[in-house]
């Protein structure tokens, strides 16, 4: 007959009117700034730089390759490289980004830039309280605003995270493994020499190992 | 003491025009009468967006406003401090004297309606024999200003919007019309206060409300989506469509000029819930003769306030019509439905008391009601679009 639905329509929303009231799942509001949503780990927003250690200056990971400034799109990233050298968190001597800025008015959040970091040094933030009553100086964020600690990245995203420090932990092994085997290649050549001039080496290789143990000792130390 | 509170305002009147001059005293009786329903309704209006915007919100599961004051009561204070201070552009190649008139002759039109509204027992601003029909012929004035706006304003949307109103308000004006006149075929008078007597009266504690009647009931929801679609009220409210129109006729409004449109909107809406509520639900009497103690004034702005909740409540289920179902609905099934609602109060007063009437108006009415809604307003079956290309 004319007219059910409208009726029908009617008790739906005298239902959800009176529900609202009552039953919390139906009132599905976060009233923001007294209550947050909890966090969604694949949340991104803007970049940020990754440090290790304690000092965000000598643990930044970046190295100022510049491959993420080249492949931005919306070219909101400037770095300058410096011309020494400083040791990196491994302590192997790097360059390093005197300036990093990155201008987060023009970011589009593409992630593009963490995509083809070869060093894991840049990744993706969470944090999108950014407001500034400066448009154009406050949202150009530099070195200092974007470096952010390795268990910051840890609680924003912790599964990546764990990801990314096993993969860099297979690596350090690998180029840990590849130093030893360089180091012991380098220790037999040195001791086979040694050894022929003795002439009367009955096992090489028992005097090879302690050498390049001492050797890459000297290397660690 | 009961006497003293249903009477109160009109003795607080009498009391304060005592200190002036005889020659005095019925000028300002008239001003006072002007200020206070200038004063409350406006106040009713507050309360009301306040309502609907809360009350939309838990339709739809979210809190309405609720950051001005508790509860967010006080919203409707900022959203009048922010038309107030906001700028008011006339855009360049409005017509300026009539684009500033709209508004104003908008608010004009819509507070003189309330002069015959009886609001409470001996509070009726003017009691004119032709209450009713003063009503309807200052109501339909709106319509000029609606125009007005649209056409002063030299844009497409507006213009469109006024356009749009002018159709819509013009057909449903007709069904209005008639359903209200099935109450003055059974008074036999157009006076409104004459409306609310003959209604005033009780048997087994119940009250004589036409409502209460096949035709009365009829003619109440006739009455009911004529005046909605008379006050632009979702799902009727085309000439303001926002998702089609910015907003209709006021698009060119901002301000001060705005907020008028808009108390315009809802005053007039409060206005024909006041006529609906004199002509079919008693007006300013009690639902119950046991209630007969509680002042008449307050039952009359409870029926208002009631029904301004109907209006919400349907403004939060319905979607707008499309411009030729709301024609449709209008003439082939309102206007056809209410001329045979006359014939049925005519049946109603020739046929004499007794349960025959009863039986005999309720049939005429529910059969045509189901016959028309299979009918007319059957859905039609199109079939596959041929097209046919220029050689």
């Amino acid at each position: 007959m004319l007219g059910e639905g409208i009726l029908k329509g009617l008790g739906e929303t005298a239902r959800n009117f009176a529900g609202s009231f009552v039953s919390a799942d139906r009132l599905t509001t976060i009233q923001y700034p007294e209550e947050r949503a909890a966090p969604i780990e694949a949340t991104r927003d803007f970049p940020f730089l990754v440090y290790d250690g304690a000092d965000w200056e000598a643990g930044l990971r970046c190295v100022a390759c510049q491959i993420c400034e080249k492949e931005c799109p919306p070219k909101c990233i400037y770095i300058v490289k410096s011309t020494d050298k400083k040791p990196d968190a491994l302590g192997k001597p790097q360059i390093y980004p005197t300036r990093f800025d990155i201008d987060i008015s023009v970011c589009m959040s593409c992630q593009i830039c963490v995509e083809v970091c070869p060093f894991e040094a840049i990744k993706m933030d969470t944090e999108f309280e950014l407001s500034t009553t400066d448009r154009f100086g406050g949202l150009l964020y530099d070195r200092e605003q974007l470096a952010k600690s390795n268990e910051y990245y840890h609680t924003i995203h912790p599964t990546e995270a764990a990801e990314v420090d096993s993969r860099l932990a297979e690596e350090k092994a690998k180029a840990d493994a590849k130093a030893k085997a360089a180091a012991a290649a380098a220790a037999a050549k040195a001791a086979a020499p040694a050894a022929a001039a003795k002439l009367a080496a009955a096992e090489p290789a028992g005097v090879a190992a302690p050498v390049a143990k001492t050797a890459e000792g000297e290397k660690q130390g | 003491m009961i006497e003293k509170a249903d009477q109160i305002f009109v003795l607080l009147a009498h009391w304060l025009v005592s200190f002036l001059p005889a020659f005095l005293q019925h000028p300002a009786m008239v001003l006072l009468g002007v200020v206070a329903i200038i004063a409350t309704f406006p106040a009713l209006f507050a309360i009301t967006v306040l309502l609907e915007r809360k009350g939309l919100g838990r339709m739809q599961n979210r809190y309405g406003p609720n950051r001005v004051g508790p509860y967010g009561i006080f919203q409707p204070v900022a959203d009048g401090i922010k038309s107030l201070t906001k700028e008011d552009i006339v855009p360049f190649s409005a017509d300026a004297v009539v684009h500033f008139l709209a508004p104003v002759l908008l608010v004009v039109v819509v507070f003189m309606g309330y002069a015959v509204l009886p609001i409470g027992r001996n509070m009726t601003l003017v009691n004119m024999d032709a209450g009713l029909l003063f009503f309807f012929a200052i109501g339909a004035s709106s319509e000029l200003s609606v125009f007005m706006a649209g056409w002063s304003s030299r844009n497409k949307y507006s213009l469109l919007g006024a356009m749009r109103a002018v159709a819509q308000m013009i057909s449903y004006e007709v069904p209005l019309l008639l359903s209200s006149l099935t109450v003055v075929m059974i008074t036999g008078s157009l006076s409104l206060n004459k409306i609310v007597d003959a209604q005033n009266q009780f048997s087994y504690g119940l009250p004589h409300w036409y409502v209460f009647t096949p035709w009365g009931l009829a003619g109440f929801v006739l009455f009911g989506i004529a005046a909605m679609a008379e006050t632009n009220r979702s799902p009727f409210d085309l000439p303001e469509g926002e998702s089609e129109l910015v907003a209709g006729y006021f698009t060119e409004y901002s301000g001060f000029k705005f907020a008028l449109f808009f108390l315009g909107e809802y005053v007039g809406m409060m206005g024909i819930s006041g006529l609906g509520a004199t002509l079919f639900l008693g007006g300013y009497s009690a639902p119950m003769e046991v209630l007969g103690f509680v002042p008449s004034w307050f039952w009359f702005f409870a029926k208002v306030m009631l029904a301004m909740c109907v209006f919400i409540w349907v403004r939060g289920t319905l979607p707008r019509l499309r411009q030729d179902q709301l024609m449709n609905f209008a003439w082939k099934f309102v206007l056809p439905l209410s001329l045979l609602n006359l014939i049925g109060a005519g049946l109603w007063r020739f046929m004499g008391d007794g349960l025959l009437r009863w039986v005999v108006c309720s049939a005429i009415l529910l059969v045509a009601y189901v016959a028309m809604g299979r009918v007319g307003m059957k859905r039609e079956k199109f079939g596959p679009r041929s097209y046919r290309y220029a050689e």
